[in-house]
């Protein structure tokens, strides 16, 4: 995301789809035969097994790594270490990326071991855990240092026993020739300091060889540590000496202290210091928002001195930010013409010559991450060098925005990425590792930032605000012959250039220009709607409200018709068809998640197979009990396609969602079992969305705080069988996104449920947990 | 100063009767495995065991447990095998895994009290614990197994 941003600022009317090039090899030779003489029984040179694709992994800052010594080390006991680049945050990354690379190597996944990578990208390649990329830009590096490994171990053996390599056989951690056996730490110091092959000179497993790729047969690295107590998140660092801090930041993004009273702070035991920090407004991309510190022996101190500190605020440049009339504005913004971000056809015509325009609009309120782990991060700044431990996902931008923060080279800030307690996005932005640094370096001792989970609900940066307007035209036969949506959202880039009010290409290429219907004269809008708080991503980003209008309006309007929603929907997306983007409209910065169009097209085929599937499998146009209902929604972002059927089933006017289906196209799918656990977990982030989820300002103040005020999805009230249906595609149909396009559709399909249920429709996000 | 037997062993603190259990039991028993995660009683991430009943340690303080018996996630079971931390690694509970200490925790006192657990006191024992990642399905799954063996 970062990435873009930064592509934004600099050139975004000029961005265009990166060049299909190969940069190392032709795709010709990864067809032909390996040329070299030597090939390790079992793995003759499958052609078929690993065509290699292009992926936005190489557009990324720093790109791909494709050198097995920089990512695996083998012990002379035999034990594999593999690096794991990416953060974890919940979607198994750390467990899978190094499962892939264990396969293909032979490794025996009881003697690996995971080590996390500190932030450095010019070392590993980009780190940037975000987007939903980790499996999809790495599944092939992992797998071609995988390869690597395997060859050079069996070099290694051919070398040492002076044999034919044709001989040699690499099993699982054991290379064998003849009668003749080593173990993978027998042949590892002589393996390892030979050349890394070629991609051209290596083989791959098939399929059918697979052990681990595909098969959702092992449980994430730090599950025994997790269950334990033992695993270390950003809190769990201990340094000696270390201070703790909380902080009082302002209500209002922007607004300074005119004075503050901190006597009874100094009567809390354990208070040392208070200190005023520099007040921030944004853009100032991930610049603390300042306040006051307060620094105390331990993290309960701190958060009372804190708590205790009288402070009075000056408004500030957003004071005046109150979400209940700034719905309203968007509202009215949204009924006028936008600026035109995609034009198909002749949207004027068919609107003027319509039989009917039918008009909706859909709102959703702000959100806040609320990952179980508040932001924490534990700094230590000494003898000119600054080492930082954080729960980041982005740990290599971290390190720059740390440098720049605490005016230090890059060279001398290291970056520690611990495991993360929920990410969501909201540690992709790493305010809370500046404080932390910047407080160490001003009190010279280590220190221990601690976020409380009101500092989390009323100081992040939140998932926009919108409101998405669906207008069709439709003819004497009803149907649909032109389409408008206006979009109506702050932007992310507020948070990082002045703002003009209007969304950028990445925000525009989640489920508004992409649109997949097969309508004629389509009129793609934006209206413009200024910043007031500090705007950032949130888990499947602004598919949220794209999904929640579009496939809320497809039902509204299938009701209209009279018709089966299912039916409509299909018939509205077309026939089978990758979109086309310069015929169909798309302006040249089209966005398709980073990734060159032509190996992600939007395949409207894959679309409806996944409708077809949740549909059926939840048995789509039976009769229901009354006070039950189907709802069902469809979405492609992060190039993955979901459906999602929701049964509904109203308990004393109360929604509860008894059963989902959630059908998923997402390529090759690596590691299964932990798509299922994406899915289960989307299902429940996107009911929260659905019923709980709203941020709400008053004079530019957060009106929530906690979980009383802001609450989330429990185990009373949760959808409480989720099948989760993975459509299965060889490793030729390219892995795509997992952790975020799970979510977009599941709103939708609540409320279509409980429309079904009641004939009640809901066309506000978060529309609470009663009808 | 207060003293506090936690998993079993005596510790003192270095700080008022009122000091927060949790921030007692992180930061100064060094005991990291209990989460941090509202400070209100209102996620469950904190949950430890005060003479064998689930607690929310953001809510105790140190003077209210003198003289009881404090357990957290790193002394339920000596080996790490408690019957809830097996189930939970049988069903792959975790992702992210930060509220599964509080998870556990909370499971364990709920099944001490009453091993053979009905569905809906299961859903209820647990509804204090928040799981932003969503892992309900297989937390409920996992509270049945150790319950009722199914």
């Amino acid at each position: 995301m970062l990435h873009y941003l930064e592509q934004a600022m600099s050139d975004a009317p000029k961005q265009r789809a990166p060049e299909l090039e190969f940069t190392n090899v032709s795709r010709r030779s990864f067809l032909t035969i390996a040329a070299t003489g030597f090939a390790v029984a079992a793995f003759t040179t499958q052609a078929g097994a690993f065509a290699r694709y292009k992926t936005g992994g190489d557009f990324m800052p720093h790109g791909i790594r494709y050198d097995p010594k920089i990512f695996v080390s083998i012990d002379a006991d035999g034990t594999v270490t593999i690096v794991a680049h990416r953060s974890e945050m919940g979607t198994g990354s750390r467990t899978s990326l190094p499962m892939v690379l264990a396969d293909e190597m032979g490794a025996d996944w009881s003697r690996v071991n995971i080590v996390q990578a500190e932030g450095d990208e010019p070392k590993y390649g980009n780190q940037d855990t975000d987007g939903s990329r980790s499996m999809r830009h790495h599944i092939q590096s992992m797998r071609q240092m995988g390869a690597s490994v395997r060859h050079m171990l069996a070099q290694a053996a051919a070398k040492k026993w002076g044999v034919d390599a044709k001989s040699v056989t690499v099993g699982v951690h054991e290379v064998t020739s003849g009668g003749r056996k080593a173990g993978f730490g027998d042949l590892a110091a002589d393996a390892m300091a030979l050349d890394v092959p070629a991609f051209e000179d290596l083989t791959f497993r098939t399929e059918d060889q697979f052990r681990y790729i595909g098969k959702g047969n092992i449980s994430i690295t730090d599950l025994h540590d997790i269950t334990t107590g033992k695993a270390v998140y950003g809190a769990d660092v201990s340094l000696p000496g270390m201070k703790f801090a909380a902080i009082a930041r302002p209500p209002a993004v922007g607004s300074k202290p005119i004075r503050y009273d901190a006597t009874a702070t100094f009567k809390v035991p354990g208070v040392e210091k208070v200190l005023g920090l520099q007040i921030s407004n944004f853009p100032a991309k991930f610049a603390p928002l300042g306040g006051i510190a307060v620094i105390a022996s331990n993290t309960d101190a701190a958060i009372k001195g804190r708590d205790a500190l009288e402070i009075e605020w000056a408004e500030g440049p957003h004071s005046g930010y109150n979400s209940k009339a700034f719905t309203e504005e968007m509202r009215a913004t949204a009924k006028k013409p936008g600026a035109v971000l995609r034009a198909e056809g002749d949207a004027k015509a068919a609107f003027d010559g319509a039989a009917k325009v039918f008009a909706r609009d859909y709102s959703q309120a702000h959100m806040a991450h609320a990952m179980m782990e508040p932001p924490v991060a534990v700094a230590n700044v000494a003898n000119g060098k600054a080492e930082i431990w954080a729960p980041v996902q982005s740990p290599f931008g971290t390190r720059g925005d740390l440098a720049g923060a605490l005016n230090m080279p890059i060279e001398d800030v290291t970056v520690n990425v611990t495991l993360l307690g929920g990410g969501f996005g909201r540690k992709s932005k790493c305010d809370f590792a500046i404080e932390a640094a910047q407080l160490s370096q001003r009190i010279g001792a280590p220190v221990k930032v601690q976020w409380t989970r009101e500092d989390d609900i009323r100081h992040s940066f939140y998932h926009t605000t919108s409101v998405e307007r669906i207008e069709v035209a439709l003819d004497a036969d009803n149907k649909v012959t032109g389409w408008r949506h206006n979009s109506v959202a702050p932007s992310i880039l507020s948070t990082f250039a002045p703002d003009s009010g209007h969304q950028f290409f990445i925000e525009s290429g989640m489920g508004h220009i992409d649109m997949p219907f097969d309508i004629p004269n389509i009129s793609v809008e934006n209206g413009a709607a200024m910043a007031h708080t500090r705007i950032g991503w949130f888990r499947s980003v602004s598919n949220i409200p794209r999904a929640w209008a579009v496939q809320s309006f497809v039902a509204e309007l299938a009701s209209e018709m009279g018709r089966d929603h299912k039916d409509l929907l299909m018939e509205m997306i077309g026939p089978d068809r990758l979109l086309d983007p310069p015929k169909q409209g798309f302006p040249e910065n089209f966005w398709d998640y980073g990734e060159v169009y032509d190996e992600y097209p939007i395949d409207t085929a894959r679309l409806k197979n996944v409708l077809a599937i949740a549909a059926d499998k939840a048995g789509w146009g039976r009769d229901l009990p009354a006070g039950e209902g189907l709802g069902l929604a469809v979405h492609r972002s992060f190039v993955t396609y979901v459906a999602t059927a929701a049964r509904v089933k109203i308990v004393d006017g109360k929604i509860t969602v008894p059963e989902m289906h959630m059908a998923l196209d997402c390529g090759f799918a690596a590691n299964p079992e932990r798509i299922r656990s994406q899915m289960e977990g989307a299902a429940v982030m996107g009911m929260t969305a659905a019923m709980h989820s709203g941020i709400t300002y008053e004079n530019g103040a957060v009106t929530q705080s906690n979980f009383h005020d802001y609450p989330m999805i429990r185990s009373d009230n949760y959808p409480q069988k989720v099948h989760t249906h993975v459509v299965p595609h060889g490793f030729e149909v390219h892995a795509s996104g997992v952790g975020e396009p799970g979510v977009p559709p599941v709103p939708p399909a609540i409320a279509n449920a409980v429309f079904a249920a009641t004939g009640k429709r809901l066309r506000d996000l978060p529309f609470g947990d009663t009808v | 100063m207060a003293t506090v037997r936690i998993n079993g062993q005596s510790r003192t603190i270095d700080g008022p009767d009122d000091t927060t259990l949790l921030w007692a039991i992180r930061d100064m028993a060094g005991l990291t495995g209990t989460k941090y995660g509202c400070g209100a009683g209102l996620c469950g991430a904190c949950t430890v065991h005060v003479d064998g009943k689930a607690v929310r340690s953001c809510l105790s303080t140190v003077g209210e447990v003198a003289g009881k018996d404090v357990t957290t996630i790193e002394g339920l079971s000596a080996d790490g095998n408690h019957p809830v931390q097996v189930a939970w690694r049988e069903y792959n509970v975790p992702q992210c895994g930060f509220c599964q200490a509080g998870q556990i925790m909370q499971a364990a006192a709920i099944l001490q009290e009453k091993p053979d657990l009905t569905d809906d006191e299961i859903l209820e024992g647990m509804s204090g614990n928040i799981c932003r990642c969503g892992c309900y399905e297989r937390i409920v799954a996992a509270v049945r197994h150790v319950s009722t063996g199914s």
